[in-house]
């Protein structure tokens, strides 16, 4: 078996982890499994396409960073993707999410999303049009590795940048004031609530994070597949399959989920065939639930 | 004249089998309170199941039975049943969401063995020569739709009744217990699970067979046809007309498909031809916002019943007053 799966399982993995984590955040904290996430993703990467697209017609060419497919229009282009769908995320909260969620029927806010996201996916449609669009249409040289594997510069940087996101988050959650806020009302918001933290503020810092991260995690499909509105979509299931998988409410299992999903897909693509690929997170979904429905690192609901 | 007459039997014939498979997510959300975002695939598997059982044999792809329809029916909703009964053992121990997620991923795998499995299901290309009821009337269109819609309001009312039946029989009288207070419902000795696989299993058999009827409809099918965009469409009919109330499903399914068709032809109309796939997603962004606007001001629809509380986890109301109606008033 070749190894180069590695290389791709772990690509297609941190896009699954990075997308996992606002998955898994909103189910531990607002406590419902947001369908819309995938359409954050899409969304996300149009916003950085437009960005980039615009900073292209201010400045004029500009060269890529070294070996790289993208220059700094790129970076500063996520930068404002990111804001844009956190932002775009709290919004779709205080209009649509929050106002159900004070009626408090959990599941109708599942069916909201659901509908929502259609909407969002359906809007994106109608005004990029279905056909696929890319950041760079250059090709990358991608360098041997030894033992068969072979990556471009472009992957390598992708990688240590998820890896460099994750740390953070893991920080941000374990280190700071407003992450242990976070931790606190997912365990027991009433009594978060008692001890006065803002969980009107934990709840906007949870779409933030997991707006900006779907937005990150989108535009790395972007560099590496290509950019269509159903890009996101598609990512649902193995990103549900990723946070059951990791345990719902964590961040390092969520990200472990998504590679693990990862890497199976890699897998499967070499040894069943690549249009089977999507059925891999159906069959781990599936198997999780039936053996330890709890995940990985997952905790017994309180 | 006459070609509205076709027009409008043609167009009833279709709301009507929408309309089935809403009875069938009525069962299962509206009386039961499970939340299927896949229906689409359980539509589909009824469909191949009926289109394997009745096409003539053909080379290349598992059957062609040559079987009459009605037993591609029954065997689409065995099939069906079967399919929907497996996903609820799995996930109805778990938290509600999880058999959303569940049917979410089952609707992608059906999708994608439909498009994959080309030995069993004719791959992206489908099935076509599916045998059509009253094929002999195919000459004087107008009759030959008045028979179809005969046939399908004929299933349409059969399986009304029954709900409406099993809705007050005591089987329905525990899945509402159940649905309101599941503690109460247990604590009488009720086994919570094993109601919610059967409601679950027969929700997925009236979809099961929607799917045969309509494939048997129009007499072609292929995976195109079972994307999640008919999961949204049923999901809105049945939120529209009220969940809970049988008469709500299919009023909420004539009403909605109206305004899909109505809203097609318009933009067919007003949009130049290139411009057609772009103003077709305008039509589902408007009937998104509509399915949100309708949770946010009138959760009830149009005839349902009280609004649904969380089940499983996290009651943070207290217990509403049952409603004394019963789901079907």
């Amino acid at each position: 078996m070749n190894l180069q799966f590695i290389v791709d399982g772990l690509l297609t993995g941190s896009m699954v982890g990075l997308g996992a984590i606002g998955v898994t955040l909103t189910y531990s904290i607002l406590r419902f499994s947001n369908f819309a996430h995938g359409d954050f993703m899409a969304w996300g990467t149009y916003a950085t396409l437009t960005a980039v697209s615009a900073i292209g017609a201010m400045f004029g060419k500009i060269a890529p960073i070294g070996p790289l497919s993208f220059g700094w229009p790129l970076i500063v282009a996520v930068v404002i993707g990111m804001a844009f769908t956190g932002l775009m995320a709290l919004l779709l909260d205080k209009i649509l999410f929050a106002r159900l969620r004070a009626k408090g029927q959990t599941i109708i806010v599942v069916m909201a999303s659901f509908g929502a996201s259609m909407a969002l996916r359906s809007l994106l449609e109608f005004i990029f049009t279905s056909r696929p669009a890319y950041f760079s249409r250059s090709i990358q040289i991608a360098m041997p590795v030894g033992y068969g594997i072979r990556i471009t510069p472009d992957q390598i940087v992708l990688l240590l940048m998820t890896a460099l996101l994750v740390l953070c988050v893991h920080l941000l959650m374990t280190r700071t004031q407003i992450g242990r806020s976070m931790q606190a009302v997912s365990q027991n918001p009433a009594l978060a609530r008692v001890v006065g933290i803002d969980v009107a503020k934990v709840v906007r810092v949870t779409w933030l994070i997991g707006g900006a991260l779907a937005c990150v995690a989108g535009v790395m499909i972007g560099i590496l597949v290509q950019i269509r509105p159903l890009m996101g979509f598609d990512m649902m299931l193995p990103m549900f399959a990723a946070a059951i998988l990791g345990g719902i409410g964590s961040v390092p299992g969520a990200v472990l989920g998504g590679l693990i999903i990862g890497l199976a897909e890699a897998g499967a693509v070499q040894l069943i065939g690549a249009e089977w690929r999507a059925a891999v997170s159906f069959v781990i979904l599936m198997a999780v639930l039936l053996v330890r429905p709890i995940g990985l690192f997952g905790v017994r609901e309180r | 004249m006459m070609d509205i007459v076709g027009y409008g039997a043609f167009f009833l014939t279709t709301a009507l089998i929408f309309s089935l498979i809403t009875l069938g997510l009525n069962l299962q959300w509206g009386l039961t309170g499970l939340f299927n975002v896949g229906l689409a695939g359980f539509v589909a598997i009824g469909a191949y199941t009926s289109a394997l059982l009745t096409t003539p044999d053909t080379v290349g792809r598992l059957g062609g039975f040559d079987m009459p329809i009605v037993i591609g029916w029954l065997g689409a909703m065995l099939v069906t049943g079967l399919a929907a009964a497996l996903t609820g053992v799995a996930t109805l121990r778990l938290k509600s969401d999880y058999l959303a997620i569940t049917t979410f991923g089952v609707a992608v795998v059906v999708q994608l063995v439909a498009l994959n499995a080309q030995k069993l299901t004719g791959g992206p290309f489908g099935i076509g020569f599916i045998p059509r009821p009253f094929a002999g009337l195919a000459e004087t269109p107008v009759l030959f739709n008045f028979s179809n819609l005969a046939v399908v309001a004929g299933v349409t009312l059969v399986t009304y009744l029954a709900l409406e039946h099993l809705s007050r029989s005591p089987w329905g009288r525990v899945l509402k217990a159940l649905r309101e207070d599941e503690r109460a419902a247990i604590s009488l000795g009720k086994s919570a699970r094993f109601y919610r696989v059967q409601a679950f299993a027969v929700g997925g058999a009236i979809m099961g067979l929607a799917g045969a009827v309509q494939a048997h409809f129009i007499g072609f099918i292929a995976p195109d046809n079972y994307v999640p965009t008919l999961t949204f469409q049923v999901w809105t009919m049945l939120i529209v007309g009220g969940s809970g109330s049988n008469k709500g499903a299919i009023l909420g399914s004539v009403l909605v498909w109206a305004i899909w068709a109505g809203s097609g032809a318009l933009t067919s109309a007003a949009f130049p031809t290139d411009q057609q796939a772009r103003a077709a997603s305008l039509q589902i962004v408007a009937i998104g916002v509509m399915l949100c606007v309708i949770l946010l001001v009138r959760p009830n629809g149009i005839l349902g019943t009280s609004p649904r509380r969380p089940r499983w986890f996290g009651r943070k109301q207290p217990p509403a007053v049952s409603d004394q109606n019963g789901a079907a008033s």
